[in-house]
């Protein structure tokens, strides 16, 4: 039988922490960016400006007919090309930067689908309520439509950020030391690779479960 | 910024002068469609009596397959994978795990990606096959009692067959979220074709031709797989049933 040594775990966790603090960095700068960037394409989406609803459709349709692992290559291989076009100088660490972009840019694809199906959620009569007592569209999206679509989609978007804070283990294929990266290779190191990487799944496990049961939660007060 | 694009690196020797990089591509697209078949396979297989346990009245029998899902959701693929890989040949009995580790490299590589990708679908199929079922209302389930079926007949012959034809659009999606998966096995060196891109960017240093490539052969995957499965939603329809959807 195997036996198990999980003394290299305690000294690690400085190390650990440290991916952490990565992965998180990644999950909420691909939230933030992903949400707004996915709420502008949802309304390109629904825009009667036909070319503007074509590009956002493509846009949506690219991304969710892609791999994740491929967008994050893709994007290590333009993001650093990118900046060293727009301002010379060579940036320390790619990586970070390049993960932030894919995973944002991926993201919003998601999102706005989800974004979609809450704005058109909303019943039609508000918006034509809205514009009949003199609003702008500006004005009927964001103060009228935006806030009830998003109340309906809350539970829906944070489902998919915890499938998106699951994904963020990926950015092992560019190296990056994520949390994952990191307890993969503290557990190569010390040869401990058994124990490190039921630990880091062990955690993963954990956080998602109570992360889904709130939602969960959430969704059934709503309802 | 200077880019050669040479569309024709797909036609020059790889080093050991034996075949094309279009072969390599090739070669990477068949394992992409092996690995990602036999896993849809494998997920459906395990996934539908999972989901039939999910609302069966027998409060052991659904803990179990919710169990199952739980574990399996909530843990990123890349995780699971790696933990197939590296660690459960370290935990089977010591004969079993030292064969695995004796043959093949790339035979060790497609098990793992298969076993991971199957049972992490699996736990997805499951959730749809419960939701399928949970949407027909309790009148076909009693109906078919009624008629003096059994419960498991009243599942195979009343439940499944519309179960099935409903969830038929969602479970498109799932098997192309599996094609997509797929490309994970290239974090344990399975040719597949993601790997092969790397491969080529390493080998040509024509990155973006290599990328081009790649992406539209998974874009090509996936139109042909919403081709089949539009047919198949076609043939299978229920005439009358489903119209408003």
């Amino acid at each position: 039988m195997y036996e198990f040594d999980w003394s290299s775990i305690p000294g690690a966790l400085p190390y650990l922490a440290h991916g952490a603090i990565i992965t998180l960095e990644i999950t909420f700068t691909a939230i933030i960016v992903g949400i707004v960037w996915g709420t502008l394409l949802a309304v390109a989406r629904l825009s009667s400006i036909t070319i503007l609803a074509r590009l956002a459709a493509l846009y949506v349709n690219l991304f969710r007919s892609i791999p994740l692992v491929m967008v994050i290559l893709w994007f290590f291989l333009i993001v650093p090309q990118a900046i060293q076009s727009l301002f010379g100088g060579a940036i320390q660490d790619i990586r970070l930067t390049s993960a932030l972009v894919a995973f944002s840019l991926f993201q919003a694809a998601y999102y706005s689908e989800i974004i979609r199906a809450g704005i058109q959620s909303v019943p039609k009569g508000q918006a034509e309520a809205a514009y009949a007592v003199g609003m702008r569209y500006r004005q009927v999206m964001l103060l009228v439509v935006l806030p009830q679509a998003f109340r309906n989609m809350v539970p829906l978007l944070l489902t998919q950020s915890i499938i998106l804070f699951q994904d963020t283990a990926l950015v092992y294929v560019i190296g990056l030391g994520d949390f994952f990266g990191t307890a993969q290779r503290v557990g190569e190191r010390d040869g401990r690779i058994v124990e490190l990487l039921l630990f880091a799944g062990a955690v993963y496990f954990v956080i998602c479960s109570a992360s889904s049961y709130v939602v969960k939660r959430l969704q059934e007060r709503a309802a | 910024m200077h880019y050669h694009w040479n569309w024709l690196v797909f036609l020059s020797r790889v080093p050991s002068g034996e075949t094309t990089y279009l072969a390599w591509l090739l070669v990477g697209l068949q394992w992409t469609v092996a690995l990602s078949l036999l896993s849809w396979i494998t997920a459906l297989v395990i996934g539908t009596p999972l989901g039939v346990l999910r609302t069966v009245p027998n409060r052991w029998l659904s803990g179990f397959a919710a169990a199952y899902v739980a574990i399996f959701r909530n843990i990123p693929l890349l995780v699971q994978l790696f933990i197939w890989y590296f660690v459960v040949p370290e935990l089977v009995p010591r004969n079993l795990g030292d064969w695995f580790k004796q043959t093949n490299p790339l035979f060790q590589e497609f098990i793992a990606s298969w076993l991971c990708l199957g049972l992490f679908t699996a736990a997805r199929v499951t959730e749809q096959v419960r939701a399928g079922i949970n949407s027909l209302g309790r009148g076909q389930q009693g109906a078919g009692l009624a008629m003096g079926l059994t419960l498991p007949q009243t599942y195979r012959y009343v439940l499944l067959p519309m179960a099935f034809r409903i969830i038929l659009p969602p479970l498109t999606s799932e098997f192309l979220n599996t094609i997509k998966n797929s490309a994970v096995a290239t974090t344990v060196g399975l040719v597949e074709l993601s790997r092969q891109a790397q491969q080529l960017v390493d080998y040509t240093a024509q990155p973006y031709e290599a990328f081009i490539a790649v992406t539209l052969l998974y874009l090509a995957l996936n139109g042909l797989v919403m081709f089949f499965m539009h047919v198949l939603e076609r043939r299978t329809r229920v005439p009358g049933y489903m119209v408003s959807r």
